[in-house]
């Protein structure tokens, strides 16, 4: 698939051209400054922008903080509290990195929203999607890390639960723990390795952003209708697009300095909201916190984790089948990591050849209801078992029951049975029809048949 | 100050859970209205200098608050104290030089001293790392519209002894209405009148309490007005910067939106 036709860049003076023939670096900034972008993109094509602002602030942020922090499990809480009391403006930085991963994670949950419903994720964009995924991982990983460096109650047992992940797998399990872990426990040779990787990963995944803004960059963005740019020549294409310099670039900001503005507010004035108390306490191996919880942009995928319990007939069945190989944890663990690999499948499981949900009824709904389980997971993922009357693991297992069914059973059968309504032909048509001038109102603002 | 109503912590968990019988017992925490609560609330600084006071004679026989800088105690937005009485009042500790490992008074740049009790928490932080945040159904709503946080626990823990007692394995246990469990080894640290204050304040059980409740606060987060400020500061930037970008967005579109439907 070729790039939509636009002009290229063009070195003028002789110094220009001087540069140009031996490094294109302007006409490269030049080309993706000025990328075609369809013009009827909505607000929710906002949040690739938020992200790389968050990667920004927390790559500074954490620069900053790395030069006052201390990796050794008997100074990093005493260093943390150094940071917050003693060193200049280290409570903002302190507080700006921490809630700066809520920030990070609530745009990439919104992000990959937007994806599901408008079918980003569909032919030719399927790579854009992967790398988008292999980055959702990393920054899982990345903010675990983060959160098990100031070494409270909260950090320590986190890390103890999180590697306990890989002592379930049959036979080499508690090997492959040992060696996560640099020895037996949660310890001091864990926090110097998760210090360097916390410190090394967001450059890798600065990187993969790149190669993530290359890919779509070169298949084009997709937009509300799902209906591809005209290709055909560079007028047609400029029919539905605009440049992404200033158009978007000036939507975006100000959208940026709208959350921005939302984000300072939380850092200055409730901070500690999303954190756990707990993680106050210094780390402390001989006592355990009475309920241990994540933080909260992990809660639904922990509630998964919890959803299997020993009572569950599928537990048992798979448990009997494999002769107590897979165990409720194990099983447990393995829905986990198969509640985020189906996101990762969902190009192929998703058998429609609608693109965008604006023009598939019964997908709507569909996918609303993965957006209330989602929310849902999240609440129940923070209580303990036995709270709200005994009803957390049943209420734990129905919408992880709905996360799956979404995937692997709802997304391929939608494909066959949905009557979707007609799209529009092209994107001018769309966007025409949605921003008429109001003098003209004859007809509706509904998308054209 | 105190409000009358007192947040059933323990009512809506018992009635959420349904008489499960391992679920630990949550205690009651009373909301006080602290004046360092709210996007404008400021720490007053006599109730942090009072809260000090009550540190000193009481809880420092057994509790530490070793992240806690005597100098901060000058800080703007703490106490406040005056500089000569920041170095009699570090002079008051011996302290053990980090240096040359010999006994001296304390300086103002020494810390305050450590527990000197192993199960006595050390209350640098514990205003931040104590309950209160999370209620009701995780939801952190009293946290959130209330205010209610580690000083509202301190200050129920304080309060909330009845005078009942009982003794397991050699140990004492006091009962106490805040305690999650309901049984508390720390003895009733508070009683009407045990100090005096220099401002006169009547030195009630509830006023000592809320004081240090207050001054444990600022321990745990000695930065909170510079951290509001920067907040505000902030917050109208953006603003600014939100309505300028906005009028931009609009003019510039403004060509693009309804003209283009010929």
């Amino acid at each position: 698939m070729s790039g939509i036709p636009h002009d290229h860049y063009e070195p003028k003076t002789r110094s220009a051209k001087w540069l140009h023939r031996r490094l294109p670096i302007v006409g490269l900034m030049y080309d993706t400054l000025t990328i075609p972008t369809p013009k009827n993109l909505n607000w929710m094509w906002i949040w690739g922008i938020v992200l790389t602002f968050c990667l920004g602030l927390q790559i500074v942020t954490g620069i900053v903080l790395a030069m006052h922090y201390t990796p050794h499990v008997d100074h990093a809480f005493a260093s943390v509290e150094h940071i917050m009391r003693n060193v200049n403006g280290g409570t903002m930085l302190r507080y700006l990195h921490q809630n700066g991963a809520s920030l990070f994670f609530f745009a990439v949950y919104m992000h990959i929203a937007r994806g599901l419903y408008y079918g980003s994720y569909k032919a030719p964009r399927e790579v854009t999607w992967i790398i988008g995924m292999i980055i959702f991982v990393l920054m899982m990983a990345t903010a675990f890390m983060g959160y098990v460096l100031p070494w409270g109650q909260m950090s320590f047992w986190g890390a103890t639960v999180i590697t306990g992940f890989f002592g379930v797998i049959p036979g080499i399990g508690p090997e492959i723990q040992t060696w996560l872990l640099g020895g037996p426990a949660v310890g001091n040779p864990t926090l110097n390795r998760f210090f360097s990787l916390h410190y090394l990963l967001p450059f890798v995944i600065a990187a993969l952003v790149a190669v993530h803004i290359w890919a779509f960059h070169t298949t084009g963005n997709n937009n509300p209708t799902g209906v591809e740019v005209r290709r055909g020549s560079k007028e047609e294409a400029e029919r539905d697009t605009l440049p992404f310099w200033p158009y978007f670039v000036i939507k975006d900001l100000f959208a940026l300095a709208v959350i921005l503005a939302i984000f300072f507010a939380v850092v200055g004035f409730m901070p500690n909201y999303l954190g756990h108390p707990d993680n106050f306490i210094p780390a402390n191996p001989l006592v355990t916190p009475a309920n241990i919880v994540p933080e909260w942009y992990f809660l639904p995928f922990y509630a998964v984790l919890k959803a299997f319990t020993a009572d569950v007939w599928l537990v048992i069945a798979l448990n009997w089948l494999t002769f107590g190989i897979v165990d409720a944890s194990l099983f447990g663990v393995l829905a986990m990591f198969a509640s985020i690999v189906v996101l990762a499948l969902v190009p192929w499981l998703d058998t429609s050849a609608v693109r965008s949900g604006r023009y598939r009824p019964m997908f709507k709904w569909c996918f609303a209801l993965l957006v209330v389980t989602f929310i849902i997971l999240g609440w129940v993922g923070s209580m303990s078992p036995d709270a709200l009357g005994g009803w957390v693991p049943a209420l734990s297992l129905l919408f992880t029951t709905y996360w799956f069914a979404y995937f692997l059973v709802i997304l391929p059968l939608l494909g066959v049975i949905e009557k979707p309504l007609p799209q529009p032909a092209t994107i001018e048509e769309d966007f025409s029809a949605r921003h008429a001038p109001k003098a003209q109102t004859g007809f509706t603002t509904q998308p054209a048949e | 100050m105190l409000r009358t109503t007192a947040l059933m912590a323990a009512t809506v968990l018992a009635l959420a859970v349904g008489g499960t019988p391992a679920a630990a017992k949550v205690g009651t925490v009373e909301d006080i209205e602290f004046a360092h609560e709210g996007p404008f609330g400021r720490f007053d600084q006599f109730q942090l200098q009072r809260g000090l006071q009550i540190y000193t004679e009481a809880c420092a026989a057994c509790h530490g608050l070793k992240f806690v800088a005597f100098r901060s105690l000058a800080d703007e937005g703490g106490p406040m104290l005056p500089e000569e009485q920041v170095r009699a009042y570090a002079a008051r500790f011996l302290v053990t030089d980090p240096e040359t490992g010999e006994s001296r008074d304390g300086l103002p740049t020494d810390h305050f001293p450590a527990s000197m009790l192993e199960n006595a928490p050390d209350l640098s932080l514990q205003a931040k790392a104590r309950a209160g945040f999370s209620g009701p159904y995780q939801l952190g709503l009293n946290q959130l519209f209330r205010g209610m946080g580690g000083p509202e626990y301190i200050y129920s823990v304080l309060t909330g002894y009845t005078g009942e007692e009982k003794e397991e394995f050699g140990t004492v246990f006091y009962a106490n209405t805040a305690f999650s469990g309901g049984w508390i080894a720390m003895a009733p640290p508070l009683w009407d009148g045990q100090v005096t204050y220099a401002d006169g304040t009547p030195a009630t059980v509830s006023q000592m309490s809320e004081d240090v409740a207050s001054f444990l606060m600022w321990t745990a987060e000695p930065k909170l007005m510079d951290r509001r400020n920067a907040g505000f500061v902030a917050v109208i930037f953006l603003s600014i910067l939100a309505t300028l970008l906005y009028l931009t967005n609009k003019q510039l579109w403004a060509g693009v939106k309804p003209r283009k439907s010929t």
